[in-house]
């Protein structure tokens, strides 16, 4: 981790070091300036294919194939992605798909954007719906925990699991200026 | 323009090790008319998803051959993908689209291919390093061939005719066609 940054901007850092341990080997994203610094970590690891996504519902086939082929994959997205994905969900459900989705969330806290709110006021409902365990981080201290527990869950036992961080955790860095 | 049943049989003709994964409807039942396989992902929904499917599978076994055969609407659904795939530029990835121009699973309504959108030519604006359109039984074996060996990513659009075959229909429990799948994998050869 690099000392110079905060405590609080450490977190793309934190998920990057559990994405290793976790040995994921695809990330899927969508470009999303929460996830920016995240995304670029991947983008700089030569063992992880990072691929970019034309829309949100292409990733959970990359899972799909990843998994099928024998490798870990992540998705990294915003709230109003997850409602791109809901179809392509039952692929996860029906063949009982390990699935790791974290979600920078939008429209929930200090949102500046009307547009933001309807999806993020509904994306842990929809994640619920659609058969994941839903986690959610508030506090920068959690990050490590939560998403090395979530890596686990997916990858150890199987399931689909979104992680949430919220808009509390990231927003006031991203868009503050 | 060719019969659907009859170039599926002929693109996986000596199939080998080749990894297949097929979109809902049905290319699903031609694959598995062409001959089940523990190695067809066989889909039944999720319409749009297939080609990101080779393109997960084919990033992580770089060394296998790997071809998605699916239809012109459910392509037309995941017309993004092929940009993504673009992108990756993976070699030992092909997409086959049986196109009949029409939506067969629901009425037999004109699909987008129909009104002369060119898949090809989309694929090809993607980056796609191979793209054919097939219509006649003498370019089955080179585009077979295509499958196995191509430096991808291929793209082969299949004309074929507007009709109904009778339904073949293979197993449905996703679970299963995911075990099954991965086990197939497991075996591959040490070259894939």
């Amino acid at each position: 981790m690099d000392p110079t940054v905060d405590k609080a901007a450490q977190w793309p850092d934190t998920i990057y070091d559990q994405f290793r341990r976790a040995r994921v080997r695809q990330v899927g994203y969508v470009p999303d300036a929460g996830h920016s610094r995240l995304i670029q970590r991947c983008i700089d690891d030569p063992e992880i294919a990072d691929v970019v996504l034309t829309t949100e519902e292409e990733g959970v086939g990359l899972v799909a194939g990843a998994t099928l082929g024998g490798q870990r994959a992540a998705l990294l997205m915003q709230s109003s992605g997850v409602g791109n994905c809901i179809n392509m969900f039952s692929l996860i459900k029906n063949c009982g798909l390990p699935c790791l989705v974290l979600v920078t969330m939008r429209g929930e806290f200090a949102e500046f954007n009307p547009w933001q709110v309807p999806m993020g006021a509904i994306t842990d409902d929809c994640f619920r719906l659609c058969g994941f365990l839903v986690y959610r981080v508030d506090d920068p201290n959690d990050v490590d925990d939560v998403v090395g527990a979530a890596c686990d869950m997916a990858f150890e036992g199987d399931q689909a699991v979104a992680v949430l961080l919220s808009q509390r955790l990231i927003g006031r860095k991203v868009w503050s200026k | 323009m060719l019969d659907r049943r009859d170039a599926v049989a002929r693109l996986l003709a000596d199939r080998g090790e080749l990894l297949v994964v097929s979109g809902l409807g049905a290319p699903t039942y031609d694959v598995a008319a062409a001959g089940d396989s523990p190695a067809n992902f066989y889909l039944w929904g999720a319409m749009g998803i297939a080609a990101m499917i080779g393109l997960g599978l084919a990033l992580a076994k770089p060394k296998a051959r790997i071809a998605v055969i699916t239809g012109d609407g459910e392509m037309l659904m995941g017309l993004g993908s092929l940009a993504t795939i673009g992108v990756k530029q993976p070699r030992n990835l092909s997409i086959v689209v049986l196109d009949n121009r029409h939506y067969g699973e629901t009425g037999m309504q004109a699909s987008h291919t129909a009104w002369g959108i060119d898949l090809v030519g989309v694929a090809k604006s993607c980056r796609f390093a191979e793209g054919h359109f097939i219509e006649s039984d003498k370019q089955l074996d080179a585009a077979r061939n295509l499958l196995h060996s191509a430096a991808g990513p291929a793209f082969i659009q299949v004309r074929v005719k507007a009709e109904d075959v009778p339904r073949m229909l293979p197993i449905r429990d996703g679970h299963a066609i995911k075990l099954r799948f991965m086990e197939a994998v497991a075996k591959l050869g040490q070259d894939c």
